[in-house]
């Protein structure tokens, strides 16, 4: 495992993934990708789901990515890398691979749509079947790639444009469905979440590390605050990403073997969710008297599920 | 190293079973596929390979047919043989990954149980899931009879892989009539059928790490076209090689496959396109015709796709009526068969009177008899010189006469 020393001697890991890419300024794809193809040292095979990461980063003729790359359609990039990986264990057994002296990982990176929506089958049956593989999804709560649809990860209360706010509507009616958990009840053997940023950059690389040298199926669920479509400015991306944790609306934990659950950071003083909420475009309607409701029930959903993870760590089971 | 398997010079083989022994002989590397029927027997025969120790290589039981042909995909990219299975709705499922695959130029085999598509749900055999895949730039290889599945199949990795051609390859089999009908096939030894498809040959493998690689970026309007057109012409000049694998092939076992397959068509007045195992049936009715004193004859496209139009053309020089024998659901035209003869003769200046039926969808069972009526109405319009019968027909479909003009 690739030891993740301090952030200036890991930002000059020769970069995999390179800039010029035409990801939004302010975006956090880059920073998540970046920390995870440069957490180990070993060689990559990397699929991408359709989607805002792989539309602004291989535009014929030109590539961001320094390692091999491969992009099928928007629900498969766990059964593209799955067949890689497959035919890399084949081509083993018949000793014909092409470089002996290289180890080879397998990663695949989805939005939230390739990963909770469309591309769930593909990633459950990948992980059921024990491919060696680490999938990442870059979680920006809804299809922003085609300019800020609802998705399965989208949280209640948040404007989309296929969930509006309006006269008679508060935005987003259903909660964000719990991926990370799910995965986890694959009995995967390593799952976790993360944010890019200053704060925990060295949290999402060490767990990269780790996910990568583990055998199996591994899952990251990173969370990619999105300046485009949550509304908030480019440069507070990092902020937005550590208000997510300081108020345990995205908790940073591990499940390891489906059940060991290990709380990775702990809020001194958990910061109450209106402070991440408004600072973000897609809630500002929620503030208006007759959304205030939700802020509350918002609230008590978080602590409820902190509460959940808390015991469940300390209960060790 | 997989253990070899004693094959009889003659075997009793239905054609998944000889389609499942192509795919142990070439040593696929990695085979990702879902079971549908009628093809399901491919991939457990595969599987009591694997089990046994016939095939070395990774079997990927995936939980559709989507991810089947995704993992075909990712796994051919990566750098190996590769080969799958399926039918009808499983095959509807990949379609868009059917495009992808050869969008990526990867020669993946696939061999194809042809079964008819829902609604309604139907198992049996027709051609609505190889006319679903007809623009997906893939080979269609047509195979009429076990022995044919088997020799198809052991062709269809020697033409994809080729370096000139480089494009996925579907063989194609009735289901049931084919699939589940057992025949006297003579296979190939193991090392002679492995030697004649040879070492898979790689180009830019994923898994050259040293050498990176990049597949399915994006293209807009300034290159999508020229990549698309640069594959378009892959499959147009693909017909040098396929002569050049059945020429080999020929060589190997003696038996002698065309691009445009023919029976007693040198003299004949009247012909019908067929492809599939109708064709054998259309055989036994051609010689009835014969005995009547009708000149009949057969032409089928043994490449469905690229579509060989100037050798069917030339065929059918001088012919003076054909019909069009399509085993799928037209559905608001003709057949396709009948679109793509009478284009290929219309571009020849050749003007045989050209007549459409629709026959054997969803199993149902066609005769020599039933074809024999075909022949005899299609020599009426040979006789009058231009069409009297109707565009249209349709062959044993019960209740009052459907027809169209």
């Amino acid at each position: 495992m690739k030891n993740i020393g301090n952030l200036k001697e890991f930002a000059c890991t020769p970069d995999r993934f390179q800039g010029g890419h035409r990801l939004c300024p302010g975006c956090a794809h880059g920073m998540i990708v970046r920390e995870v193809v440069n957490a180990t040292d070993d060689d990559l095979v990397v699929s991408t789901a359709t989607g805002c990461l792989e539309v602004c980063s291989a535009i014929y003729p030109y590539t961001s990515w320094d390692v091999s790359w491969l992009h099928i359609g928007f629900e498969n990039a766990a059964a593209g890398i799955s067949g890689a990986e497959a035919m890399y264990k084949a081509l083993s057994r018949k000793n014909k691979l092409y470089n002996e002296d290289r180890n080879v990982k397998f990663v695949a990176f989805g939005g939230d749509g390739g990963t909770y929506d469309i591309g769930f089958q593909s990633l459950s049956g990948a992980t059921e079947r024990g491919h060696d593989f680490l999938y990442v999804c870059l979680d920006n709560e809804g299809y922003m790639n085609t300019g800020g649809q609802r998705s399965s990860s989208t949280p209640i209360g948040a404007h989309t444009t296929t969930s509006p706010r309006g006269r008679v509507s508060y935005g987003e009616k259903h909660r964000k469905k719990d991926l990370t958990m799910i995965m986890a009840a694959h009995g995967a053997p390593y799952v976790a979440t993360a944010v890019p940023g200053s704060k925990h950059w060295k949290d999402l690389a060490a767990k990269a590390a780790k996910a990568l040298s583990t055998v199996g199926p591994t899952f990251i669920n990173a969370l990619s605050p999105c300046t485009t479509e949550w509304k908030f400015k480019p440069e507070d991306t990092v902020e937005i990403g550590d208000l997510a944790v300081e108020t345990c609306m995205f908790p940073l934990y591990e499940i390891e073997d489906g059940h060991k659950l290990t709380i990775n950071y702990r809020p001194k003083n958990k910061v109450p969710v209106e402070e991440y909420l408004s600072k973000q475009g897609r809630f500002s309607h929620l503030f208006k008297p007759e959304n205030k409701w939700l802020i509350e029930e918002i609230q008590k959903e978080v602590d409820r599920y902190w509460e959940y993870l808390q015991r469940r760590e300390e209960a060790g089971v | 190293m997989a253990e070899r398997y004693e094959l009889k010079q003659k075997e009793v083989w239905d054609g998944n079973m000889a389609a499942s022994h192509a795919l142990r002989q070439a040593q696929v590397d990695v085979v990702a596929a879902y079971p549908i029927t009628p093809s399901t027997p491919i991939v457990q025969n595969y599987a009591q390979f694997l089990a046994d120790g016939y095939v070395d290589g990774e079997f990927v039981m995936v939980e559709s047919e989507h991810s089947a042909m995704s993992a075909c995909v990712g796994a051919s990219a990566a750098g190996g043989r590769v080969a799958t299975a399926t039918s009808s709705q499983g095959y509807a499922l990949m379609v868009e990954v059917l495009y992808q695959a050869s969008g990526m130029r990867l020669p993946i085999v696939m061999t194809v149980v042809n079964r008819a598509l829902a609604s309604p749900l139907n198992i049996h055999g027709d051609h609505g899931d190889l006319y679903l895949g007809r623009d997906a730039g893939w080979i269609h290889l047509i195979a009429n009879n076990p022995q044919e599945a088997y020799d198809m199949t052991l062709c269809a990795f020697k033409i994809a892989e080729n370096e000139k051609v480089r494009l996925p390859v579907t063989t194609n089999q009735d289901g049931f009539l084919v699939s589940h009908t057992a025949q006297v096939v003579e296979p190939l030894d193991d090392d002679t059928a492995y030697k004649f498809i040879g070492d898979y040959k790689a180009m830019n493998p994923m898994l050259d790490t040293k050498n990176p690689q990049t597949y399915g970026a994006q293209t807009e309007e300034e290159w999508h076209f020229e990549f698309k057109a640069s594959q378009h012409k892959a499959l147009m000049e693909s017909p040098a090689v396929i002569d050049e694998v059945f020429a080999e092939f020929e060589k190997l076992t003696g038996r002698k496959y065309n691009r445009v397959e023919t029976y007693k068509l040198d003299d004949a007045d009247v012909a019908l396109v067929v492809m599939g195992s109708a064709y054998e049936t259309a055989m036994v009715a051609v010689d009835k015709a014969r005995e009547e004193g009708i000149k009949a004859g057969l032409i089928m496209p043994r490449s469905f796709r690229p579509f060989p139009y100037n050798e069917i053309a030339e065929k059918l020089k001088n012919v003076k009526a054909v019909a069009a024998l399509d085993r799928s659901a037209p559905m608001g035209a003709m057949g396709a068969l009948y679109n793509e003869v009478s284009g290929a003769l219309a571009a020849n200046g050749q003007s045989s009177i050209m007549t459409n039926y629709i026959y054997g969808l969803g199993g149902r069972d066609t005769t020599a008899q039933h074809i024999l009526e075909v022949i005899k109405e299609t020599e009426k319009n040979a006789k009058a010189g231009k069409r009297v019968t109707d565009l249209q027909g349709f062959i044993n479909l019960r209740g009052p006469k459907l027809s169209f003009n």
